[in-house]
């Protein structure tokens, strides 16, 4: 557990960084900070590990104030990853990765055979043990700042602003991998971002600061965006919240329509047969999506020809039917051509369809049950 | 043009003469001096100016020193501080490798503090963040990743002290400088031009020498050649 007991950072020449912060990190939790530049989230942040000592009031962690003792023994049992990751340029991605575990005296060959754990475990190929820094894409990198940062299995992880330097797409595959990795491994983890977007994907609970310091209101992201604390928590939780919102209503409460599949390999004339209003989902072996089959585009082909990949139309996004959310449900129903939304179970196999009406009218019911506010 | 051919022919004659490469005064024993003088200098300058450095860059206090050092001391006309130190110490090596110490200083005293000082703030931070101490990220962080700059400053240097340490000869200690002053004096122009290609080579062999040092030194992780290859997107 990490206490912020009346904490204020005072930068020299008088600015006033963090205001008076009080606020408790459980043990366990993912916990974001999250505000405008110049907030003091990244100054929160860095007092826990003692890059920053507070002006005044202390930060306990267990119970214990962290201004006792050592810093550099504080910091051996933190773990801490950055913007740009910060990898050691002169170091391979292994010895980078092995850093803690050697500084905390390991041996070099434990040290090692940890980090080489560590590369997997972050979804690196054994084959990037060797490259050093400036031969791995951004992402990449960021990774190994993750594994580096994991290396000792410290039980505390500070993340300041780790994705956004990354492209919108590579920053969504690392956020996933964090939260698949916090599921397995159980971290008190605090993490710094400016992104909204991005706080209420990852957190747990979600501390919203305003500019001078101040903490605006310190909640679960649903909470958050059903009853912002003000006009400027609303105005930075954003326009699109009521769509937000959607993504904390499961998607279990949804009837699954039928929907006609046709296994890859069918001929055409085995297709027509099935097509539902004119279309139907081609499967693989297993069950999962390829692409949508249309009438209009089979139209004139020989029918005894085999289905081929390129007459079919690309799908949209799936959503699960169990574990999934309404927005993504919703998004699968507008983004498919067929204007049915495909869902699917925890194999990725096809399950049946959704439609965009369905999603509106499980919500009204949700408002009409009290789970979300009109 | 006769005159340049001339001139040619007698330095090959001189160093085709077997009597210029043996005795006390050959060839290989004023290489062996010149080396002597130079490795004594740079070595007494690099164990001031990288630590100075080192601890300059670091800390980010006094900076100003660096700039002011380096440009003051480069401005020191060489000749006349040795005549100066000789006139104080009289003759012999201390006053010589003293003004040759104060040559190397300033481009190990520059690259060390530019080297350190350019690390990237990220990276030391990180390794901060982890748990190392001051010493720590000096020592496996900062030098690591300066030591191309380092190494280029003490390449600057050696090559300095090496044309410089010619003035040994000038205060009777010996070197490839004798070559050069001997034959001045003498007239004897194909000496002179010899001392001048001998220094020059050796000059041109050290540095050699010391680019293969730097390439096996410096990680490949800090070289672009190595860097380059095997890059993914």
């Amino acid at each position: 557990m990490i206490e912020f007991r009346s904490v204020t950072k005072r930068f020299a020449g008088g600015s006033v960084a963090v205001d008076n912060l009080n606020l408790t990190v459980e043990d366990g939790s993912f916990t974001v900070f999250v505000g405008p530049s110049g907030c003091g989230k990244t100054t929160s942040l860095r007092m826990i590990n003692r890059m920053l000592d507070p002006s005044e009031g202390k930060i306990l962690i267990d119970g214990k104030d962290v201004h006792e003792g050592d810093p550099a023994r504080l910091r051996l049992g933190i773990g801490y990853v950055i913007q740009h990751a910060g990898l050691f340029p002169h170091r391979t991605v292994l010895d980078n990765i092995a850093t803690v575990p050697r500084l905390a005296g390991w041996t070099k060959a434990k040290a090692r055979s940890r980090a080489g754990e560590l590369l997997e475990l972050v979804g690196l190929d054994a084959s990037m043990a060797k490259r050093y820094p400036a031969q791995l894409s951004g992402g990449q990198q960021q990774r190994v700042g993750v594994a580096r940062a994991l290396a000792a299995d410290p039980p505390i992880l500070l993340m300041d602003e780790p994705f956004s330097a990354v492209d919108p797409v590579v920053r969504e595959g690392l956020q996933d991998e964090l939260l698949r990795l916090q599921s397995e491994l159980d971290k008190t983890i605090v993490f710094v971002t400016h992104d909204i977007d991005e706080a209420i994907k990852l957190g747990e609970k979600v501390a919203v600061f305003r500019v001078g310091g101040v903490l605006a209101q310190y909640a679960e992201p649903a909470e958050l965006l059903a009853r912002p604390a003000d006009d400027f928590v609303a105005g930075f939780v954003g326009r699109d919240r009521g769509y937000r919102a959607l993504g904390f209503l499961p998607a279990s409460q949804l009837p699954v329509g039928e929907l006609a599949t046709i296994i890859e390999g069918a001929t055409i004339a085995q297709t027509r047969a099935v097509l539902h209003d004119g279309w139907a989902v081609v499967v693989d072996r297993n069950g999962k999506p390829i692409g949508w089959a249309e009438e209009s585009r089979l139209h004139g082909q020989d029918p005894a020809a085999t289905l081929s990949e390129d007459l079919l139309h690309a799908g949209g996004s799936l959503y699960q039917a169990d574990g999934g959310n309404l927005r993504s449900a919703l998004d699968a129903a507008l983004s498919s051509p067929s204007g049915r939304g495909v869902a699917v179970d925890a194999d990725g196999a096809v399950t049946g369809a959704v439609l965009a009406d369905d999603v509106l009218a499980a919500l009204a019911r949700a408002r009409n049950d009290g789970e979300v506010r009109s | 043009m006769n005159g340049l051919f001339g001139l040619l022919e007698r330095l090959v004659d001189w160093f085709a003469d077997p009597k210029h490469w043996s005795g006390f005064d050959g060839v290989p024993v004023r290489v062996l001096e010149h080396l002597e003088y130079t490795a004594l200098a740079v070595f007494i300058a690099a164990l001031i100016a990288i630590p100075l450095g080192a601890y300059i860059g670091h800390t980010g206090r006094g900076g100003f020193l660096v700039v002011g050092l380096a440009n003051g001391l480069r401005a020191l006309p060489e000749l006349g501080l040795l005549i100066l130190l000789v006139l104080l110490m009289g003759i012999g090596l201390l006053p010589v490798t003293l003004a040759l110490i104060v040559l190397a200083i300033p481009p190990l005293l520059a690259g060390t503090y530019a080297g350190v000082r350019n690390v990237d703030r990220a990276v030391v931070d990180a390794a901060r963040g982890m748990g190392m101490r001051e010493l720590a990220v000096l020592r496996k962080v900062e030098l690591p990743n300066a030591l191309p700059l380092i190494l280029g400053g003490l390449r600057a240097a050696t090559l300095q002290v090496i044309s410089t340490a010619t003035i040994a000869a000038y205060v009777s200690l010996g070197g490839l400088g004798v070559f050069v002053f001997v034959g001045q004096y003498t007239r004897d122009f194909p000496q002179m031009l010899a001392g001048a290609v001998l220094i020059a080579g050796l000059a041109g062999a050290i540095e050699l020498l010391l680019m293969f040092v730097q390439r096996r030194l410096v990680s490949p992780g800090l070289q672009p050649n190595v860097v380059r290859r095997g890059t993914t997107g």
